[in-house]
């Protein structure tokens, strides 16, 4: 593929986005794994 | 397909956060609080952290519908004043982006809310998207004047949604609200293509201004009117609201139907009652909501 020249304002931009989706990815992991948790815990004592 | 060009490179987080339609997500946040904090104050119970990832599972579906939706009328965004600066017209995020982002956070959205809360909420909020984006953006809005009119139940569903989320179940009273949010919606946004006629009729959008003509819109604003007066009073007669409620519900009502009457006998091409129509109606759906929502945690913790 060829070479793409980006201008130093694209390349933040492309480094901002690539920031916003790790952090995406991050909370909804963290999200998921702490209503996991609330379940699991709600659960605990047994009662259906 | 598109003679937008491309900036795309130059898109920041914001441009996509844009897609989400910030705006109605926050009001579908409230009306989804308001929804939840009922159903609780009415018997069911749900973890408060569950309660919250609930709610965010229901602002990011209404996001995703958003970005679907900028997704599919990109070309009428592109010729109307008031979406003109929306990412995709601007070139800052090509289409097929935003319907991967918009169907990707759907997905996520129904999980987590089938996760943090029960299948019939998840269901209800998988229908919501599919109505919005379906039912209403591709079949509805390009072919009927009642678009918005039918197409009003998808903002609607939100706090039914929500209700469902925190009880597993979504009874009379829910539905109330949706009624409400339901009957606000017509008059609300004819007021806005009232003032805005000249944006749809050029976008080939037939809303009902440049369709069955500006005195045929008054009278209908003015017919939705009357039964969303009633209607906003409805919680009362159920005991989903108080005294408190039914004073706002009264009052705010009695205002509604003013400013409609106003815009009844406004002259033709006038904008300036449409538009304080307009500004009040989202006043209205806020203060009864929130009526709502005093008296339900004034209920629940005093």
């Amino acid at each position: 593929m060829p070479e793409i020249d980006l201008s130093p304002e694209e390349k933040k931009q492309r480094s901002q986005r690539n920031v916003a989706i790790a952090l995406g990815l991050t909370a909804f992991i963290i999200v998921v794994f702490l209503v996991t948790i609330l379940k699991i815990s709600g659960n605990i004592d047994g009662t259906p | 397909m598109t003679d937008i060009p491309t900036r795309s490179a130059f898109a920041g987080p914001k441009d996509y956060f844009a897609l989400l339609k910030p705006r109605v997500m926050s009001l579908v946040i409230f009306t989804a609080l308001v929804g939840m904090v009922a159903a609780v104050a009415g018997g069911a119970s749900i973890q408060p952290g569950l309660a919250a990832a609930s709610l965010l599972a229901i602002a990011v579906g209404a996001g995703a519908s958003g970005a679907l939706n900028m997704w599919w009328d990109a070309d009428i965004d592109a010729v109307m004043a008031r979406t003109v600066s929306r990412p995709i017209p601007q070139g800052l995020v090509p289409k097929s982006e935003a319907a991967g982002f918009g169907l990707l956070l759907s997905a996520l959205s129904v999980a987590l809310l089938a996760l943090a809360s029960n299948y019939v909420a998840a269901g209800l909020l998988a229908f919501t998207i599919f109505f919005y984006v379906v039912i209403y953006s591709m079949w509805l809005k390009r072919s009927t004047p009642q678009n918005i009119v039918i197409g009003g139940a998808a903002g609607a569903l939100p706090p039914v949604v929500a209700w469902a989320a925190a009880s597993g179940s979504a009874p009379l009273d829910a539905w109330i609200l949706f009624l409400i949010i339901f009957l606000w919606t017509p008059p609300h946004f004819w007021a806005l293509a009232l003032y805005r006629e000249g944006d749809y009729a050029r976008a080939g959008v037939p809303m009902m201004p440049n369709v069955a003509g500006e005195s045929s819109t008054k009278r209908q604003i003015f017919s939705y009117s009357i039964m969303l007066a009633v209607a906003g009073v409805a919680p009362y007669a159920t005991g989903l609201g108080d005294v408190l409620y039914l004073a706002t519900s009264s009052a705010f009502g009695a205002g509604f139907l003013m400013l409609a009457w106003r815009v009844l006998k406004s002259p033709p091409k006038s904008k300036e009652a449409p538009k304080q129509l307009f500004a009040f109606s989202i006043l209205y759906l806020f203060a009864l909501f929130a009526a709502l929502l005093a008296e339900d945690l004034f209920a629940l913790y005093a």
